[in-house]
């Protein structure tokens, strides 16, 4: 078949900035790149309450990302919160008993844990429970507990406790 | 069915062919032979469906009854990879040529036998340039398509026909359209042909004079029926109405001036409105219809 | 009464033409392999579905993007979260307008172009000279354009998206003041690999998958004639647009719909 050589050029190009496109879509754009693929340990811990917490929000050490939550389960015995976190291997010096606690970011944004260390020679590793743990903080409760206190202090209507467990 | 006898000399036949589009009968019954080495011609008035025996032997349609014999086999019951073999060794000349608008004169001309065959590229040259050179177009190779007259469309188009040197040759219309320099050319081309490569040729033609000039065998269609047949001179003196009206090319006569119709008069005294005008209801086009040629 | 059988004719003859794309779904895809023996044919498709189309989905995809930073900025800036700026200029593209709008504009590009060249081709009696010469012309003309039109849906979504971000980028951080950094990391740190990019590139391929379908079908079903390859086109333009929008609503309901 007759063809130019400049058909194949422009083809070519196309084919490559696409595929270029889609690259930076994956690297640029989502988390592709923030998801470590290399090595992993798995820790648990158990939360009274985990809140808003997802699979795949971050799990963090004094700010800095260090892993991924990966499964979230409800122990029907304890009625708690069972958070797995997959833990990048290049951290494996935690002391094992470093507390997790979940937090949020900013006054809207996600939920993540926090994983805050102790002073323990003992390291976590695969497999590692985390003992001490801080639930989420639940903002409905905190405004009524607050509201609760507020309206004790000053002995005053009663009705503003109905509203603040509401 | 298949074992119907196709004498020696006939290379097509066509047996109690049957066929029509929604109501109308294209064909009703009608039977012809198509002698090997011989030029035979079918004509008729437009609309009789010319084009559509020649699609019908080309297996691109289906009858309704009847069969077509190719070479003393039944076109509509061979399988697609046999229909495809006998088509390699017919030729098709459509009234458009048919051309693929996409490449020049060479690569169409190069065209079948590039998809049909393995030969190297300087072959393929030799045998373009010589199949151009018979129909004369050779120094228009490079020429797009669009750039050629309909005459010098239709002769490119028989270059590629007789491409893969077929065993016939099928012309839709050959010379409709042509002013009478290329018209002369096309016959004589079908006819040094139709000799020089010992090709059957099935022409459809409307063109009384340009066709009883070559052909050897003609058959005269009206209204699905066959009404004459036999050598030109045969043709020139039949007594047939129909025959005489379509050779002298009379106005009226067996085949009515007019389209049918309900009486003038009522016509003209009664306005009519229908809801929906027919044109508008979605038309069956489903019928008889083989992979939507 | 006469409105009736209007109605009843034109169901069934709908019901008609969708058995007849089926079928010729069917011939296409069983032709395909035919097209990867001769990957030139394939090739020369590629250039006329995917490269002519390359322009517009740059310009567009660029507009696209400007305009999304410009009016998510004055909305988001009334919360105060002009930060998330990047999230929602790359959530709308990457889920929604990449593949949406890359689709719609492919279908007018190429789509109407595909459908006005088979329905010339068939007018011109082409493709039943090629069938009178032996040669398929499904596997030879349809399948490979069938076969690029598929192929370079989801390179043209996925420019659209990544051109579009750049240009969300451009307004938002260049004209408007939004913090580069936030704008990228924010969307880094919201946007899922597999959840969005992954579901839109879905997306665009299906959209690749109908609309070229369509467009062939109507080219190749086009009455043989100057109006009925006008029509045809019309048809292909139409019948496209409703069917990327009503599969989007479908696959989004079923990709998203979970979380």
């Amino acid at each position: 078949m007759p063809y130019t050589h400049t058909q194949d050029t422009l083809v070519g190009l196309f084919v490559a900035t696409g595929i270029a496109s889609l690259f930076f879509l994956g690297l640029q754009v989502s988390n592709l790149s923030s998801l470590s693929h290399g090595d992993t340990y798995e820790i648990t811990a158990r939360f009274s309450n985990s809140g808003g917490l997802k699979v795949k929000s971050s799990v963090s050490a004094a700010g800095v990302k260090i892993g991924n939550v990966k499964a979230i389960t409800f122990d029907p015995k304890t009625y708690e919160s069972v958070v797995k976190m997959d833990i990048d291997a290049q951290y494996k010096t935690l002391p094992d008993d470093s507390s997790a606690s979940v937090y949020t970011a900013g006054l809207l944004g996600e939920q993540y844990v926090s994983l805050d260390g102790g002073g323990s020679s003992e390291f976590l590793k695969n497999g590692s429970k985390i003992e001490i743990t801080n639930s989420a903080l639940v903002l409905e409760k905190a405004l009524g507990q607050f509201l609760f206190k507020s309206a004790e202090e000053k002995k005053a209507a009663p009705v503003d406790d109905k509203k603040g467990k509401k | 069915m298949d074992n119907v006898d196709s004498t020696e000399n006939n290379l097509v036949s066509v047996h109690n062919l049957t066929f029509s589009r929604g109501e109308k009968k294209i064909f009703d019954d009608i039977s012809l032979e198509f002698e090997r080495g011989k030029i035979t011609a079918i004509m008729g008035p437009s609309g009789t469906g010319k084009t559509t025996l020649l699609k019908l032997i080309g297996g691109q349609l289906f009858p309704e009854r009847g069969n077509v014999m190719v070479n003393g086999r039944n076109v509509h019951h061979l399988k697609r990879a046999e229909l495809y073999a006998l088509r390699k060794r017919m030729g098709m000349l459509f009234q458009s040529g048919a051309l693929l608008t996409d490449m020049t004169v060479y690569n169409n001309v190069a065209f079948p036998l590039r998809e049909h065959t393995t030969l190297p590229e300087s072959m393929i040259r030799s045998l373009v340039l010589m199949k151009l050179e018979a129909v004369g177009l050779r120094g228009a190779r490079d020429l797009m398509p669009n750039e050629l007259s309909g005459g010098m469309a239709r002769r490119v188009a028989l270059a590629r026909a007789i491409a893969l040197d077929p065993m016939m040759i099928l012309y839709d219309e050959p010379f409709t359209g042509q002013d009478p320099i290329s018209m002369g050319a096309l016959v004589l081309l079908i006819k040094s042909l139709n000799a020089t490569l010992g090709l059957t040729s099935i022409i459809v033609s409307h063109d009384v004079h340009e066709t009883s000039a070559i052909a050897d065998y003609i058959y005269v269609l009206a209204d699905g029926k066959i009404v004459g047949q036999g050598t030109p001179q045969e043709i020139t003196q039949s007594s047939s109405e129909w025959v005489q009206q379509f050779m002298n090319g009379a106005a009226d006569g067996p085949v009515h001036f007019h389209y049918p119709a309900k009486e003038y008069m009522d016509d003209l005294l009664h306005s009519e409105k229908p809801l929906f005008p027919r044109s508008r209801l979605p038309d069956d086009r489903t019928a008889k219809r083989k992979r939507y040629s | 009464m006469e409105f009736f059988r209007y109605l009843g004719a034109s169901t069934r003859a709908s019901f008609t033409k969708l058995g007849r794309a089926s079928y010729f779904l069917i011939e296409i895809l069983s032709g395909l392999a035919s097209v990867i023996v001769r990957p030139r044919l394939l090739l020369k498709q590629l250039h006329s579905v995917g490269v002519l189309s390359f322009l517009i989905i740059v310009i567009s995809g660029l507009f696209v993007g400007m305009v999304l930073g410009l009016q998510g900025f004055y909305i988001l800036s009334r919360f105060g979260a002009e930060e998330t700026l990047g999230v929602m200029v790359a959530a709308s593209l990457v889920r929604e307008l990449g593949p949406v709008v890359a689709a719609l504009l492919f279908a007018g590009r190429a789509g109407s172009a595909l459908t006005a060249e088979i329905g010339l081709m068939k007018a011109t009696e082409q493709l039943s000279g090629m069938e009178m010469m032996a040669i398929d012309p499904i596997k030879r003309i349809i399948s490979p354009r069938f076969l690029a039109g598929f192929l370079s849906m989801p390179l043209l979504a996925s420019l659209f998206s990544a051109v579009g971000i750049i240009g969300g980028q451009l307004v938002g951080s260049g004209l408007l003041g939004v913090d580069d950094g936030a704008y990228w990391s924010q969307m880094q740190a919201t946007l899922d690999f597999k959840d969005d990019i992954i579901n839109g590139i879905i997306k665009s391929v299906v959209f690749g998958f109908v609309t070229s379908w369509i467009a062939l079908f109507e080219g190749y079903d086009a009455i043989p004639t100057a109006e009925g390859v006008s029509r045809a086109t019309t048809r292909t333009v139409v019948n496209s647009a409703f069917s990327i929008l009503g599969l989007d609503f479908i696959l989004t309901a079923l990709m998203f719909g979970e979380h």
